[in-house]
């Protein structure tokens, strides 16, 4: 153990603890900007590049980081002398005299850290004011970059490369120039960019931010013309409440419903729906897949992929295109959603497809770029017209006067409201497969499950594995969330190495809970624990807890779709990838 | 963002992929192909650097990071006549910037430029180490010493005919 | 040696091939060759001998005559005169400045006379591309001394003992560099040469390289025996293309001589080295930007610690040692620790080369015991200001140091003295200035540079010096205020206190320096609008005096933007609303009507 002591206080540390985490461990908190610790996820991010963080630590020349110096034997370290007050000030003035003063219209006011620093310090003028660097605003169908907002905190490039290994993101040019960009500062849309939107998730400013289409939302549902139907992703209830103050891991499923339903939707539909669907066609083929597989067929390759997640499409579209086959040909819940409301329920209600809008609300970005994806589109119009992140419609929520907390809890509507606990948990790493193995479980043996909770399946652990018993047949199951791990995952297939029978691709770290589509974390993953624990929550309180015990999922076969895996639910419900290798092209 | 356009030919390709090769595709080689890449092409537009990306697996954006952080890469093609003004302290505080603005004048270009015929290009350099020469002006591989504002001309002049 | 009657030395480093010494050195051999001397008279192509100014030199040995600013065109009269009539060519001659008398033997030069040269000890007597010359002048001797009879911890001990420190700039003991390294645990460890040399307006690093370039390959075996490491790297810039040919030689001749490679001297001690090729970033002249861009990376330096020795290139134990650390070393092994630390002062032990450089005589590169001050460097070795004017400012440490003035002139050169004084040490850059430098240019100057060098990773050095830069800017075109400079010194001190790295915590010593030794100049910038110096254009003007001007039309015709008007033989009047200041009546005048004010 390490003695030092900080503002005159002694702190038993051990080797290798910073001086912010010591400093932390006593109620002191130095402020950071570039500094990132997503300490679940182990990731850390500290460049040491900002230097707001700086202390004076006696004997020494210069003031030193507290995000990146170790603690010492007998270190005598000073937060707020005021040769530390006055340079830590004048680093943040310098960092705002290169930035854009338009605060108040931008997208990240509020949620801003850059903001609630030059707050903290008190700064009310910026002595040293010159040349802004400016760069060309790039906006992709999800992400927009508006650059000149970059402080080069560098957050962004450790998630894209480190953790994503993405690789779209890296620090360009030199000095007063340099900045987090593309290759050749090409657009997001020419690039290798997923849409993941784990970049958005941990900018301090609006340098990166979602693209916002609640201005169209509003136009729509304010045209008598449109029938304006929405669908809710499972982890967006988790989350939402959050914007509204109430405490990580809240459940907001019934006030969600009912504001919803006041900001005047025709109908308040749910994915989870989508996700049972999901569920019976994925399972489906998995189980054909497997008893080829098991009889010899060497044209059937294992172990199949979830498809759930349009980051982790694109993903291996760009990275992996020679293993196209290999994931499942379901679509994603939104996109099923979709595709059946703009039939089944179109045809049940008698309206127009192109006078149906379907809105989809997702703890997500790359939901935004699947939407626009061209094979989802029929003549032009769009299965799910576009899709909105938790963030927008906790801002739509506040728009709208609707006063969050006090709302009653209301359901949803049917047909496609209704579903079990096996779609609720499609919102956490670990809970697709667990969702497909209770069906294919069932489906498989014809034997009701003994315990519907597979403890072994969940997790925050990167990369996990479970081997599950259908009776007598184990089933080796893969878990990856984040791109990174999902990544070795694959490298591992195409090395001949893989022993699953199944897998299961998250591009978010900790799944959709932490998509990029949902509340700022500021580096908090305790947050990310408790909206897990949340859906698990959900999940137990369902009284139906597998998909294929979904009435109204029987009921769509039945009137519908005939059996999973039709010709039908091929045409509506599956989908094929292609090979975006030599896609990126430099303009 | 790169302005021009190249379509690489096959054995461009191959020669890349050979240069790669030489140093077994190891990314930490990157600045060590990227040198003799330049060294072959003369520069480093955007789809050598996606070859290269390619081979040494290396993100493209990592490589154009790399790229525009050394002031020795560049993607714009030098002229046939690469004019390079030394602009370290000796030669500054013996007139280099008399020199480079007669430069500038006499082709009608700015520094990073080329002329619009190819012929020559201005580039500024740190010190080439020649301090008693100073100030000191490079054309391709010829070093030319003391040089004041009027020589410029006539230095011009010597690579009127190729 | 002994074979020739005669030896020319001819100079090859860049200063002088860029003279056509290479032309030089065929003509002479022709001459020598149609007058049937071939066995008499041997061409050497040497490496650097320093007088850049007076280059290229011819030195005809025994007798040491130092031919100086020689064409190829004098090679018939140097083989014609000295080698068969054996008469000096007089006019070829080095010319006392003050005396105006002819010097024959270098050894009376007086940039020679103050010199010690142990780093540049073979530079401009040996052909750096011929190992046996190197050989014959003790190389590789104390390698196999090391070898054969040292522990890796004495090896450590007799650098400690000599008190040598980093001649990279920082200062730092090199034999507790080499002592923590050769403690850090590791299967496998790096001795790193730093010839990065970025300093605008210093060469050391690549004469040495140039001129001898084994001394550095010997002293890195050294180091790789005292650290335990089995592999070299030297990252050299890629503007150095003669540095890195020479060395490219050298290295492969070391290797066929068992000099280098496997078990070297048969002591089982393996020892490879490799070049690695800077792309023109001053900042990885930072050791931890170096080693990433060893490794294929931006150059972007990390804090520090873990320091190189515990964890550098691919993250093992590295030792990164500049060329000129490194081409002391064979010496202090082969004349002991003690003498070596005999040389010098208390704190600062051994010599220092420095790139003497600027409005000075004798421009060239230079090594001085530390302990010198800078008066016998400049006024004795430098041979005092060009052009008979007056002496105003010394700049040492490139962009990192400061100016030093008049009243620094008798500060002895040490590593301490230097930072008290204001300045620093640095990699060994030194530029002298006149009464015609502005002070507040040359600042702007070391900004502009520091500007364009910042990697851009840490705030204050990325935006800060921008803003410096700018204020700068301000003043040199006479819109600072009093209020300008009070924050130019506020935002200085506290770039100096919140930088990552060594470029960004010096870049401000120029700004600083200058403000401190020179704060009338500023002053004057801001308050009477004036560059005494007449060097910030924004702030002169060029006006015509009556009584010279005689109407020639001379200044109106040439004026580029014709702003000057007057008839024929009447007085001319320039409006200054136009002038843009380009000087060019001021030129084409001969009748001196013209005056700045």
């Amino acid at each position: 153990m390490i003695k030092l002591i900080i503002d005159k206080k002694t702190v038993e540390v051990e080797k290798g603890t910073t001086i912010l985490q010591a400093a932390k461990n006593i109620g002191i908190h130095i402020p950071t900007l570039c500094y990132m610790n997503l300490g679940d996820l182990n990731i850390e991010n500290k460049p040491g590049g900002c230097r707001v963080c700086v202390v004076e630590v006696d004997g020494r020349r210069n003031l030193a980081p507290a995000c990146a110096t170790d603690c010492a034997e007998g270190m005598v370290v000073h937060t707020h002398s005021i040769r530390v007050l006055n340079a830590r000030k004048t680093v943040v003035q310098l960092i705002l005299s290169d930035h854009p003063f338009d605060c108040l219209i931008c997208a990240k006011s509020g949620n801003c850290e850059l903001q609630d620093l030059a707050h903290k310090l008190g700064i009310r003028e910026i002595p040293y004011q010159g040349e802004q660097s400016t760069y060309r605003e790039d906006t992709s169908p999800a992400i927009i970059r508006d650059v000149d907002k970059c402080i080069m905190c560098r957050r962004c490039e450790v998630m894209c490369n480190e953790v994503q290994t993405v690789g779209v993101l890296s620090a360009i040019n030199r000095g007063f120039q340099s900045v987090v960009a593309p290759a050749f500062e090409m657009n997001l849309d020419h690039s290798v960019c997923t849409y993941c939107g784990q970049c958005v998730n941990v900018c301090p400013t609006g340098a990166l931010t979602e693209v916002d289409h609640t201005n169209q939302l509003i136009n729509d549902l304010a045209d008598p013309g449109k029938t304006v139907i929405v669908q809710t992703a499972p982890a967006v209830r988790a989350a939402l409440g959050e914007e509204f103050g109430m405490e990580p891991g809240t459940l907001v499923t019934g006030k969600m419903a009912a504001a919803l339903r006041e900001l005047g939707f025709d109908y308040v539909f749910d994915t989870d729906f989508a996700a049972d669907l999901t569920i019976m066609e994925e399972g489906t083929e998995l189980l054909d897949r497997l008893s080829k597989h098991l009889n010899g067929d060497t044209n059937v390759h294992l172990p199949i992929l979830t498809s759930c997640c349009p980051a982790w499409v694109k993903f291996f579209e760009h990275q992996f295109p020679e293993m196209k086959d290999i994931p499942s040909t379901a679509r994603s819940p939104q996109q099923m959603f979709g595709a059946i409301a703009k039939t089944y329920f179109a045809d049940k209600i008698n309206v127009d497809r192109k006078k149906l809008v379907v809105v989809s609300i997702m703890p997500c970005v790359a939901k935004k770029y699947e939407c626009s994806r061209d094979e989802f589109k029929v003549d032009g119009n769009p299965d799910v017209d576009y899709s909105i992140s938790t963030r927008e419609l906790a801002n739509l929520i506040k728009q709208a006067n609707i006063d969050f907390l006090g709302l009653e809890d209301a359901d949803f509507d049917n047909p496609m409201g209704e579903s079990t606990g096996a779609s609720v948990i499609f919102g956490t790493t670990g809970g697709v497969i667990e969702a497909a193995v209770r069906t294919a479980y069932e489906v498989h043996t014809q034997k009701e499950l003994p315990k519907v909770d597979f403890e072994e399946l969940r997790g925050m652990e990167g990369i996990r594995s479970a081997t599950i018993d259908f009776d007598g047949l184990p089933i080796s199951i893969g878990i990856a969330h984040g791109l990174g791990n999902a990544r070795k995952l694959l490298e591992d297939i195409k090395a001949g190495k893989s022993q699953y029978h199944a897998i299961e691709i998250m591009a978010c770290p900790g799944g959709c809970i932490g998509g990029g589509g949902q509340p700022y974390i500021h580096g908090d993953t305790s947050i990310l624990k408790a909206r897990q624990k949340a859906i698990y929550q959900e999940d137990a309180q369902k009284t139906i807890r597998k998909s294929h015990e979904n009435k109204y999922v029987q009921k769509l076969y039945e009137e519908f779709l005939g059996k999973p895996m039709s010709e039908k639910a091929h045409h509506l419900l599956h989908t094929h990838y292609f090979d975006r290798k030599k896609e990126v092209f430099i303009d | 963002m790169s302005s021009i356009k190249v379509k690489l030919k096959e054995k461009d390709i191959a020669k890349i992929q050979e240069i790669c090769k030489s140093f077994d595709n190891k990314p930490g080689d990157l600045i060590n192909v990227l040198h003799k890449v330049q060294g072959e092409f003369g520069y480093l537009p955007a789809e050598v650097q996606e070859v290269v990306a390619e081979n040494l697996n290396v993100s493209l954006a990592k490589i154009y990071g790399v790229v525009t952080f050394y002031s020795f890469f560049t993607m714009i093609p030098k002229g046939k006549h690469p004019v390079s003004i030394c602009t370290g302290t000796a030669c500054y505080v013996r007139g280099a910037e008399k020199v480079l603005e007669e430069f500038k004048k006499e082709l009608g270009i700015k520094v990073g430029e080329s002329t619009p015929d190819g012929k020559f290009s201005l580039t500024c350099l740190r010190c080439v180490g020649a301090c008693g020469l100073a100030p000191v002006v490079q054309v391709g591989e010829k070093t030319y010493g003391r040089i004041a504002p009027d020589d410029v001309k006539n230095i011009l002049a010597e690579y009127e005919d190729n | 040696m002994a074979n020739y009657k005669y030896h020319l030395l001819v100079c090859g480093g860049t200063g002088c091939k860029a003279s056509e010494s290479d032309r030089i050195v065929n003509m002479l051999n022709n001459e020598i060759r149609e007058n049937g001397l071939s066995s008499d008279a041997k061409v050497v192509t040497t490496g650097c001998f320093g007088f850049c100014e007076k280059g290229p030199i011819v030195k005809v040995l025994p007798d040491n005559t130092f031919y100086t600013r020689v064409t190829p065109e004098d090679s018939k009269e140097i083989v014609m005169e000295h080698l068969v009539k054996g008469r000096r060519v007089e006019r070829l001659l080095y010319v006392d400045p003050e005396t105006k008398k002819h010097i024959t033997d270098s050894k009376h030069m007086g940039f020679y006379q103050k010199q010690i040269r142990i780093a540049l000890r073979n530079c401009g007597f040996i052909d750096p591309e011929n190992i046996d010359e190197a050989i014959s002048r003790d190389a590789y001797i104390a390698l196999g001394n090391v070898l054969a009879g040292m522990t890796p911890e004495e090896t450590c001990n007799v650098v400690k003992e000599s008190g040598l420190r980093g001649r990279g700039g920082g200062g730092f003991p090199t034999g507790l560099k080499w002592e923590i390294t050769r403690k850090s645990q590791a299967d496998q460890k790096y001795v790193v040469c730093n010839a990065d040399e970025g300093d605008p307006g210093a060469f050391m690093d690549r004469s040495i390289l140039e001129g001898d370039p084994h001394a550095v390959l010997e002293a890195m075996a050294i180091c790789g025996w005292a650290i335990g490491a089995t592999k070299g790297l030297i990252y050299i810039r890629a503007e150095y293309p003669l540095a890195i040919k020479r060395l490219k030689i050298a290295i492969d001749q070391a290797m066929e001589y068992g000099l280098l490679g496997k078990d070297i001297f048969g002591s089982g001690f393996d020892f490879e080295i490799e070049l690695r090729y800077g792309a023109g970033a001053f900042v990885c002249g930072e050791e931890t930007a170096l080693i990433h861009s060893m490794e294929g990376s931006r150059g972007e330096p990390t804090f520090k610690p873990p320091f190189p020795s515990v964890e550098g290139y691919l993250g093992k134990p590295t030792n990164v040692n500049n060329v000129e650390t490194f081409a002391n070393i064979p010496v202090i092994f082969n004349k002991g620790a003690k003498w070596f630390a005999s040389i010098g002062t208390e704190r600062s032990k051994g010599t220092k080369v420095f790139a003497l450089a600027g409005k000075i005589n004798n421009v060239g590169l230079i090594e001085v015991p530390m302990g010198t001050t800078l008066r016998e460097v400049i006024f004795e070795i430098g041979g005092g200001i060009k052009d008979g004017k007056a002496f105003k400012a010394v700049q040492t440490g490139g962009p990192s140091g400061g100016c030093l003035t008049q009243k620094h002139l008798d500060t002895p050169i040490e590593y301490d003295t230097l930072i008290e004084a204001g300045s620093m040490m640095g990699s060994g850059g030194m530029i002298v200035m006149d009464e015609d430098d502005c002070m507040v240019s040359v600042a702007k100057y070391y900004l502009d540079f520091t500007v364009e060098e910042s990697c851009g990773k840490c705030s204050p050095c990325r935006i800060g010096n921008k803003r410096l830069h700018e204020m700068l800017e301000t003043i040199t075109k006479g819109e600072g205020t009093m209020e300008t400079l009070d924050k130019l010194k506020t935002l200085s001190h506290v770039i100096k206190d919140t930088s990552l790295c060594g470029l960004g915590q010096t870049a401000p010593n120029p700004v600083l320096s200058t403000m401190d030794n020179f704060w009338e100049e500023y002053l004057e910038h801001v308050e009477g609008h004036k560059c005494r110096a007449g060097s910030c254009k924004s702030l002169m003007q060029y006006i015509i005096i009556p009584e010279n001007c005689v109407g020639c039309t001379a200044c109106a015709r040439n004026c580029p933007v014709n702003c000057i008007s007057g008839e024929r033989k009447q007085l001319h009047v320039i409006d200054q609303t136009v002038c843009i200041k380009c000087g060019t009546c001021m030129e084409k005048c001969k009748f001196n009507a013209i005056e700045i004010v």
